[in-house]
């Protein structure tokens, strides 16, 4: 892809309004990816963003690539499909917290266990905004909307503890008030062959408004944005006073004074084994408390076109190219006059 | 052993034809054994078409009612079109089996049992209170009782094979004997038995042997006086082979991709009686095909439309409870215009209903199953070889019209089979289109501009696929402008846009053959069918014919949009009848589209329609007719 002729973020923008609300922590996503796209090196004919539905599944609207905005829930399936077919594509997929993990859930996993080469931007908000305001599958219990007017009654998934537990080979956070720090991650997950998945904290500023201050707001940012390194001890803190100690498979936060740095978890995001990722991931267990972000895990795994494709190749080397005369007559067959 | 099948002719009586109907446990091996009797029937020359018929259950309990597995198979000396409306022979392996079947043969008929299953256990288990082999049950047929299990054994000794595993050959022992009984040539089987289980000597020669101990039995044990042979049929000259209608769809399928040039992408979710296409696909991988098993039914149809969006074929295929689901994706292949084949193998319904039964109930849902205005092709095979040219045509129809199209098959025509003669690939017709790679518009900035919905003159758009330079697009399942592609909410584009998605699959009415009428076009009555019921009408008429009765009949493979001249056609007939495995579907749009009073026959009871059910029905409304006719006439006849 190096030929890729030299573009600006005007060329991977279309002539069509934004239609998302003003203030929105959409647009800030929308930016962080068309301003990295022409550092990407890839064409603009060769990239496809498929969404579902919600607010940000507009999403591909707004890209000057090739785009399908489908039906709720399924773009990781369709994805799938067309991932599979063309190998040389590079196919991104853009939903919402409800699209992935209510409606889609089951295909998000399955195409995160096959691996398929595509990569997953999942904007949590914690909130349905496209439909007005009901509690999403990664809202908070208790949370008082208008489908529950007395509080909400599920426990939420934590998008990463899914994604890990479907054995995705590519997982990250990250969240909308850090442009550099999505395309970091972005720019990672695209590099990665096989599904990536990204979960990015995204504010809806009309119907779930500040749900990620407490960690996102740049004063906070030092104590509650646990910076994952790959290689690095992990801490934080504004003079890396805090770190994290994994023991017996359960994360903690420690002050690095009090248990030395030797203690602290090393972050090895190419770990085979993910149970640390997920230890790690495990101290997000709400929006007030000090969250880890960046890459949790990215590991090598055959990629599910790529294997598909060489069955292919396999059973064409074995039997040779196709030969629809001699498939009509592979059963026995006879001669009549 | 030699091949009697020869010198048999001078010797044996001949008739014109035998319906056999093996039966048993559903783990004796009934299913293969009728294969392979089709198999040796079928090289011979006969005409046949087959009913496999088996219980849900992969083991229901041993030697029960509910555990019965069946196979019919019609063999004739001349063209037959259904697996025969009553066996004449039954192949009973275990006392359930006699059972459940024995009502099903002809008076005087033959049975064959396995005496050696005739237990007390097994009979209380079928409900037995004696035995019928010598309560008088079986009086007035002709009854062969070999003791298949021992025989099978002895045979058996001295191969070293232990005598329980060698009961399980007891099959080939039943499969020997019947070859012998009818003639059949024996070199093809045992050819079979040794590629079979290439690389298990021991359950060769155990099958082999009770073969050879079956096929020798017949003559020991002095049954030549129930021996018959059938004669070969005169079929048209050429290359034939056996195919089910699973298979001849999914190389219909294989066949269009070629044809077309571009590669074959199923999607598909294991469901009966439709996951024998996924396995039948995912063996041709040298064909570039990707079978891909999805997690689920709406997943298999997106990745087929994924593979679509990306410039294959793509296919998915899957029975009733699955079409449901898959409603919404094909809505939005309808408002993508993107080329998606999906294929219904129906089954009895409604909710898992009956998974291995056939039933053709899915009409409604193809035509109209989806929300909002969403038209789009739909196709139904008449048999099981018709089903590689319906898959053919549909893919064709999906290809160059840019539209979802729905083909119906059932579990009738999936599992049964018949002698299909072997078209040459260079008759097939191509499947025209080109991939879109030019822009089609001037921008208001004077630039090259590429408007996806821009329609050619049968208002098809582009297929313009991700990776052509300059043509990059959006589009989705929101409402979009006309021509430039843009969402539209905008009430008289979206009023113009359901006009246009009608009038695009209308338009395909211009190359879809008139109908046309098979048999006496002067007759007063028309029967109309649609898939697999063409073989017991087209028996049925047969015989009302041959019985000086005339008789229309239209077969329709177009179910929409319908062929242009159906409605003046059917409307010159005084009377239109509509057999169905469903309560009236068709004729409900027969009579909604024509305003005509197609009177419905129908059938709903897991099983296709019988010739004789469907004579007799005939029969009345021409009954009927004459009626009318001498009120009309005060008494007169006409």
């Amino acid at each position: 892809m190096t030929d890729a002729p030299v573009t600006t973020k005007k060329d991977w923008a279309t002539d069509q309004e934004v239609r998302w609300c003003p203030g929105c922590g959409d647009y800030s996503i929308l930016t962080a990816v068309q301003l990295l796209m022409p550092e990407l090196g890839v064409r603009r004919e060769n990239t496809v963003f498929v969404s579902g539905i919600g607010c940000a599944a507009r999403f591909p609207y707004y890209m000057n690539t090739y785009g399908l905005h489908t039906v709720h829930g399924r773009s990781p399936a369709i994805a799938t499909g067309l991932a599979m077919a063309r190998k040389d594509l590079n196919v991104w997929v853009v939903g919402g917290d409800g699209d992935m993990l209510s409606i889609g859930a089951n295909h998000l996993v399955h195409a995160l266990r096959r691996n398929v080469n595509i990569t997953i931007l999942m904007f949590n908000n914690q909130i349905y905004g496209l439909t007005k305001g009901q509690y999403s599958p990664t809202s908070e219990q208790g949370k008082v909307t208008k489908s529950t007017p007395q509080g909400s009654l599920d426990q939420p998934f934590n998008a990463v503890s899914v994604a890990l537990g479907a054995e995705a080979t590519f997982v990250a956070r990250t969240h909308d008030m850090d442009r550099a720090h999505m395309q970091e991650v972005f720019r990672r997950a695209h590099a990665h062959q096989g599904a990536a998945f990204v979960e990015i904290y995204q504010n809806c500023n009309v119907f779930n408004d500040g749900a990620f201050d407490a960690i996102t707001k740049r004063d906070a940012r030092p104590f509650m944005i646990i910076d994952l390194r790959h290689g690095e001890p992990v801490r934080f803190g504004a003079e890396g006073e805090l770190g994290v100690v994994i023991e017996g498979g359960r994360a903690r936060i420690a002050p690095v004074a009090e248990v030395g740095i030797e203690a602290l978890a090393v972050h090895d995001e190419a770990a085979a084994d993910p149970s640390a990722a997920f230890a790690m991931n495990r101290l997000a267990s709400s929006v007030d408390v000090p969250t880890p972000m960046g890459v949790f895990r990215a590991v090598e795994r055959p990629e599910y076109g790529a294997s598909m494709d060489a069955q292919i190749v396999m059973a064409q080397a074995r039997g040779g190219p196709g030969d629809l005369k001699e498939l009509l007559h592979s059963l026995p067959t006879w001669r009549v006059g | 052993m030699t091949d009697t099948a020869e010198r048999v002719h001078e010797t044996v009586p001949e008739t014109d034809r035998i319906v056999v109907r093996f039966a048993g446990d559903s783990g004796d091996g009934i299913q293969l054994t009728g294969d392979r009797f089709t198999s040796v029937s079928a090289l011979f020359g006969n005409d046949l078409a087959t009913l496999p018929e088996f219980p849900a259950e992969i083991r229901a309990p041993a030697g029960t009612l509910a555990g019965v597995s069946a196979f019919q198979i019609h063999v004739a000396d001349h063209e037959v079109t259904t697996p025969g409306d009553a066996p004449t022979v039954l192949v009973a392996m275990n006392p359930a089996a006699l059972r459940s079947e024995l009502d099903l043969l002809v008076d005087a008929g033959t049975v064959i049992v396995n005496r050696d299953a005739f237990v007390a256990r097994n009979l209380a288990k079928a409900g037995y209170e004696a035995d019928p082999l010598a309560d008088g049950t079986l009086d007035g047929y002709t009854v062969i009782t070999a003791p298949m299990t021992e025989l099978t054994k002895l045979a058996c000794r001295d191969l070293g094979v232990k005598p329980r595993d060698a009961e399980r050959s007891k099959n080939f022992f039943a499969l020997g004997l019947v070859s012998w009984l009818y003639s059949r040539p024996t070199e093809p089987t045992l050819e079979w038995i040794e590629t079979k289980f290439a690389g298990r000597d021991q359950v060769i020669a155990a099958n082999r042997a009770a073969f050879a101990a079956g096929h020798a039995y017949g003559e020991t044990a002095e049954l030549s006086a129930s021996r018959v042979s059938v004669g070969a049929a005169p079929l048209e000259p050429g290359t034939y082979t056996n195919v089910n209608g699973n298979t001849a769809l999914s190389w219909g399928l294989i066949a269009a991709s070629q044809q077309a040039g571009i590669p074959l992408f199923l999607g598909s979710y294991p469901i009966t009686p439709a996951s024998d296409v996924l396995h039948e696909l995912s063996k041709h991988k040298n064909f570039g095909v990707r079978a891909f098993q999805a997690e689920d039914e709406i997943a298999a149809v997106g990745a087929a439309l994924g593979a679509s969006y990306g410039g294959h074929i793509g296919v998915t295929v899957t029975s009733g409870p699955g079409l449901a689901l898959k409603s919404e994706m094909i809505g939005l292949a309808v408002s993508l215009e993107l080329p998606l084949v999906v294929i219904d193998i129906q089954r009895g319904g409604p909710s898992t209903g009956l998974p291995t039964k056939t039933e053709a109930a899915d009409l409604m849902l193809a035509m109209h199953g989806r929300h909002g205005e969403a038209p789009l092709p739909v196709l139904a095979a008449r048999s099981p070889s018709d089903c590689f040219f319906v898959a053919i045509e549909a893919v064709r129809l999906a290809v160059e019209h840019r539209t979802p199209v729905i083909m119906l098959s059932d579990g009738y025509l999936a599992n049964g089979s018949e002698p299909w003669r072997i078209p040459a690939v260079e008759d097939l017709s191509a499947i025209s289109f080109a991939f879109t790679s030019e822009p089609n518009r001037i921008g208001p900035d004077g630039e090259p501009a590429f408007w996806p919905y821009q329609r050619d003159d049968r208002l098809v758009r582009p297929w313009a696929i991700p990776g052509t330079p300059g043509l990059m697009h959006r589009i989705g399942g929101i409402e979009k402008e006309d021509g430039r592609g843009n969402i539209s909410y905008a009430p008289a584009n979206h009023q113009k846009m359901v006009d246009i998605r009608a009038a695009r699959v209308d338009a395909i009415a211009d190359r879809v053959p008139e109908a046309s009428v098979v048999g006496d076009s002067d007759a007063r009555l028309a029967v109309v069918g649609w898939g697999s019921t063409w073989g017991a009408i087209t028996s049925a008429l047969k015989r009302l014919r041959g019985r000086g009765h005339q008789v229309a009949h239209v077969h329709l493979r177009h179910l929409n949009p319908l062929p242009r001249n159906l409605g003046a056609l059917l409307g010159g007939f005084d009377r239109v009848i509509v057999p169905e495995m469903n309560t009236g579907q068709l004729a409900r749009l027969l009579r909604a589209e024509y305003l005509i009073d197609a009177r419905t026959v129908s059938k709903v009871a897991g099983q296709p329609f019988m010739a004789a059910e469907l004579e007799g029905a005939i029969e009345e409304e021409l009954g009927g007719l004459h009626r009318r006719d001498a009120s009309l006439n005060g008494g007169g006849s006409r």
